[in-house]
């Protein structure tokens, strides 16, 4: 549109370039392809260690299962779902501005704009929230020497498996274990924080109660993860190393550790992006209620921002798939 | 743009109509896993995979000739954009998939112990 509007300035200063597409226009579209190269090898590099370790990789139905207010209820996707509408409800708003621009309509570009904005904020919280729960972690697990994750279930009587959490069986001991900071004894060497529990207090406990059983990483015939004997579940506990609760960059207790970088890393470059996204939006919609795009008779730089915005949706939508569906 | 000076806004919340179909289909089939796609494979994934997938696609493909006005742009500067996307993502892709699939054999039939 801009481009017919002011054919006859130069292609530099907003005129028509190549391929019949402003000079603005077109660098958004190549720095977009850029950029969906850079999450494309983010994303098949997931997709890389996935397969290499298709045996043992975590079940993403069972790490993302929480819905704001349902505590305790297993709900997978339903919030990952509601986070793609919000996307995409903001990508419609936004596209409706640059509609409304297209017809010079000032008021209406800006109040689109503006629904666009929260629209990015309801998903920056939404993603907000959802590290949160992954960071905390829900049930706790023990890591053995060699790095495999061990989680505890609870057999049903309708046969299935639940899981319980390290509260529920392990013991309390008489034992005392001072967290050690850079501050006191060896300069300069800190700890990570201490886990609620020692190992040895979830192997006691664990010994105590009959009913609980370890849940390997191995996934089985059915898709799902394989739940040892009580003897071999006793024979694997005696390798256990750390007990982990939620996730960071070096464990966490979902499983494979490779599982919780590539969640922080794309899921977290692609907030990086939302938020980006957020603050330029932010910038052209007071630009648009200043009727600086109504002096320049082109509303072509919402146009371009829209297009960015969009292509953040775009990424999203293969974020979901490949993290969360597939 | 060609369709510049109409209203777009009918087609507009048709688009966000099939994409939101679309999601709500792939969430269906996410939580209830059909067991004839969950468990028959097709080159290395199942069924279920492969639909996600494709659905995926349809998603990108509304997003970005609807949304992003890509059927309003000259022929060649559409291409330039998605052909090369395209082509190095198959690429890529497909290089390290095949790749992680191999190194998952050497480990499940190589002499190294690894799961401990």
């Amino acid at each position: 549109m801009g481009a017919t509007v002011i054919s006859n300035e130069h292609a530099l200063d907003g005129g028509p370039g190549p391929m019949g597409a402003t000079y603005g226009k077109m660098m958004m579209w190549y720095f977009i392809l850029s950029d969906a190269l850079t999450f494309s090898g983010f994303l098949a590099a997931y997709g890389f260690s996935r397969f290499k370790f298709i045996e043992t990789w975590p079940i993403a139905d069972e790490v993302f299962n929480h819905f704001p207010f349902l505590h305790g209820v297993n709900a997978p996707m339903y919030y990952v779902a509601l986070m793609t509408f919000i996307l995409i409800f903001s990508s419609v708003t936004m596209v409706l501005a640059v509609d409304a621009g297209h017809h010079m309509k000032k008021s209406k570009v800006a109040f689109y704009m503006f629904l666009t904005i929260i629209g990015g904020f309801i998903f920056l919280g939404s993603q907000a929230w959802e590290w949160k729960n992954f960071i905390k972690g829900e049930y706790g697990a023990v890591e053995t020497n060699g790095g495999s994750i061990l989680q505890f279930v609870k057999k049903q009587e309708d046969g299935t498996f639940k899981r319980v959490a390290l509260a529920d069986f392990a013991l309390t001991l008489p034992e005392s274990r001072e967290q050690h900071t850079k501050s006191n004894g060896v300069w300069f060497v800190g700890e990570s924080t201490l886990p609620t529990y020692s190992v040895n207090e979830v192997v006691q406990g664990f010994q105590a109660d009959e009913s609980i059983l370890v849940r390997s990483e191995l996934i089985n015939a059915e898709k799902h993860k394989t739940v040892l004997s009580r003897a071999e579940s006793l024979k694997r506990l005696q390798e256990a190393k750390y007990v982990v609760e939620g996730a960071n960059l070096v464990r966490n207790e979902y499983g494979h550790k490779l599982f919780a970088n590539f969640f922080f890393f794309i899921t977290g470059f692609h907030g990086f992006h939302v938020f980006t996204g957020v603050l330029i939006n932010i910038i052209i919609f007071f630009n648009v209620l200043l009727g600086t795009y109504e002096k320049r008779k082109s509303y072509e730089m919402v146009e371009k921002v829209g297009l960015y915005w969009h292509f953040v949706d775009l990424v999203w939508v293969f974020v979901f798939t490949f993290f969360y569906l597939v | 743009m060609a369709n510049a000076h109409e209203s777009n806004t009918k087609k507009i919340w048709i688009v966000f109509g099939i994409l939101s179909l679309v999601t709500i289909v792939e969430v269906i089939f996410g939580i209830y896993k059909p067991k004839s796609l969950f468990f028959t494979n097709f080159l290395g994934m199942n069924l279920l995979n492969w639909l996600f997938i494709i659905l995926t696609i349809v998603k990108a493909y509304y997003i970005t000739w609807a949304f992003m006005h890509m059927d309003g742009e000259k022929k060649w500067f559409r291409r330039s954009v998605v052909w090369t996307a395209v082509f190095l993502m198959i690429y890529l892709s497909f290089i390290l998939l095949v790749e992680g699939d191999y190194v998952y054999n050497v480990f499940k039939t190589g002499h190294l112990k690894w799961i401990f």
